[in-house]
């Protein structure tokens, strides 16, 4: 298993490694030692391997991840798993603002909480937040699932699209033409997957939903005041 | 964008090295503000004497002309004065009377306060901040939106006696708010904006508030972006807008609590690993008070 210390390896060399690896590589897991909160840690990856970084990260860590798993053993700054399009980053702490921002696709797990406006603008990403999420979250989300075990922050899914919230705890407030909406089948089951995949101890039946009322999809002079 | 650290002391004995973390962190953060630069340390003081932190490019005579009881250190464009409390009518004017090209940027019991443009490591080193020991401290680095790159401009600002405010963002009512305080007998330097939050913070510490009420007071009557670190004689506190616009991180542990735009500025802290490390929340005062 290759080991990386950044303490002595400039974080510019580890991500060059790692762009480096071919599909195929045997180099399948990775160890990252003293990250020190350092930015753009294993960001831009392409390949089905493992990154495990041993501490704190700084911004965009894992941003525009494909196809790997990024494990943070500690915090992540502003952006984690920001434009992911496909594999999977698991926060083992606390994540920082915008987590999963703009995400095509892939699974974010956040073990402890996450600050404003986590999933915003989200476009396919399932995100699972163990802990509670600030204000603003899923702000104009427009795809994928937002998971929250805690509690979530003012006006929770502003302006959102088509994206889909689950809160076990309170909501402190809704965003505009975001509403709560009925739980059916199909939701239980999506819900039941990703609490499964996240590795989360929750009950579905212990969840509220909430999406788009789709009132703000075009302009009407009457909604004029929500925007 | 700007960078902003901050340190405030539980332990006595890492006080030596408050100078020391300080420099440390305030270097880590060029990145964020590499034009200017500038700290606060709140040091040894003694009752019945203030210092008073000049900036100047010349202090020749000035000692001499004020007489046997002001002792003065020089630290490259700043010199501190500490005399006894009861002659600081009679410094201050015989300063605006004979040298108007020497500023005095902050006074009080504790507070020495340095300032200057350049690289933040740079500036830590022309005025020797390693060496410096103390309870608490904050510091800034610079990248100007708001108005030029001056030392004028740099932080921290300070409007009252061992209060000072460094800030990260920029507001956008300083003119109204300046022209409300200004009649309040609230006085400022500079055009800056954040000279601004600063006075404000003053004037409600003058008018008996708490430094977490007149934190409290700010949400209500501050517009625009900021994230600011304060400190007063015995006090240290954290404020970010509602929206949470300018990064913050903070670590506690059971000898220091430290402040840093970006979690890098804290990995030299000793114990870092084993710190609660967390992000404060928006629109919520964190403050901490010696005994």
């Amino acid at each position: 298993m290759p080991v990386v210390n950044l303490a002595e390896t400039a974080k510019r060399e580890l991500n060059a490694q790692l762009h480096a690896l071919s599909v195929d590589t045997n180099e399948t897991h990775w160890r990252v030692e003293n990250p020190q909160g350092q930015h753009a840690l294993a960001a831009g990856l392409n390949v089905p391997v493992t990154v495990e970084i041993a501490g704190h990260a700084g911004y965009y860590c894992a941003g525009m991840n494909s196809q790997a798993t990024v494990v943070i053993e500690g915090n992540a700054g502003v952006g984690v798993a920001e434009n992911m399009m496909s594999g999977k980053v698991h926060v083992k702490g606390d994540a920082s603002q915008s987590a999963g921002a703009t995400a095509h696709g892939g699974l974010l797990v956040i073990d402890g909480d996450a600050s404003a406006r986590c999933g915003i603008s989200m476009k396919g990403i399932d995100i699972v937040v163990k802990g509670s999420i600030g204000p603003m979250s899923a702000f104009m989300a427009q795809s994928g699932t937002l998971v929250v075990l805690g509690d979530a922050g003012d006006a929770l899914g502003d302006s959102i699209y088509e994206a889909r919230l689950f809160v076990r705890g309170e909501v402190k407030s809704l965003g505009a033409d975001c509403v709560e909406k009925e739980m059916r089948a199909e939701h239980r089951d999506l819900l039941h997957k990703l609490l499964e995949a996240a590795g989360a101890d929750a009950g579905v039946d212990e969840f509220r939903r909430y999406g788009s009322a789709r009132g703000l999809y075009n302009f009407h002079v009457d909604n004029a005041s929500a925007y | 964008m700007c960078g902003i650290v901050g340190l405030f002391l539980k332990d006595p004995s890492l006080e030596p090295e408050l100078g020391t973390l300080l420099a440390g962190m305030l270097a880590v953060m060029t990145d964020r503000g590499p034009d200017s630069a500038g700290f606060a340390v709140y040091g040894a003081g003694a009752e019945g004497r203030i210092k008073l932190t000049l900036r100047g490019n010349d202090f020749d005579g000035v000692p001499a002309a004020l007489g046997a009881g002001v002792n003065f250190t020089v630290r490259d464009t700043h010199m501190v004065l500490d005399f006894a409390a009861s002659d600081e009518d009679r410094v201050r004017g015989w300063l605006a009377r004979n040298r108007p090209d020497i500023v005095v940027i902050g006074a009080g019991k504790r507070i020495e306060l340095y300032k200057e443009v350049g690289l933040p490591a740079q500036v830590a080193t022309r005025f020797g901040l390693a060496g410096m020991s103390g309870t608490h401290g904050v510091g800034h680095t610079r990248m100007a939106t708001e108005s030029a790159v001056t030392t004028d401009g740099a932080h921290p600002f300070s409007t009252g006696a061992d209060q000072c405010l460094v800030h990260n963002g920029s507001l956008s009512n300083h003119r109204s708010l300046r022209r409300m305080l200004e009649p309040q007998g609230i006085r400022f330097a500079t055009d800056n904006d954040s000279e601004v939050a600063a006075g404000y913070l003053s004037w409600k510490l003058r008018e008996g508030a708490s430094l977490a009420e007149a934190l409290e007071a700010s949400l209500d009557d501050l517009d625009g972006f900021f994230t600011f670190v304060v400190g007063t004689e015995n006090g240290f506190a954290v404020l970010r807008d509602p929206i949470s616009c300018k990064p913050a991180v903070m670590a506690e542990t059971d000898r220091y609590v430290a402040f840093g735009s970006e979690y890098r500025a804290l990995v030299g802290l000793p114990g870092i690993e084993q710190a609660r490390v967390f992000e404060p929340e928006p629109a919520r005062v964190y403050a901490w008070e010696r005994n």
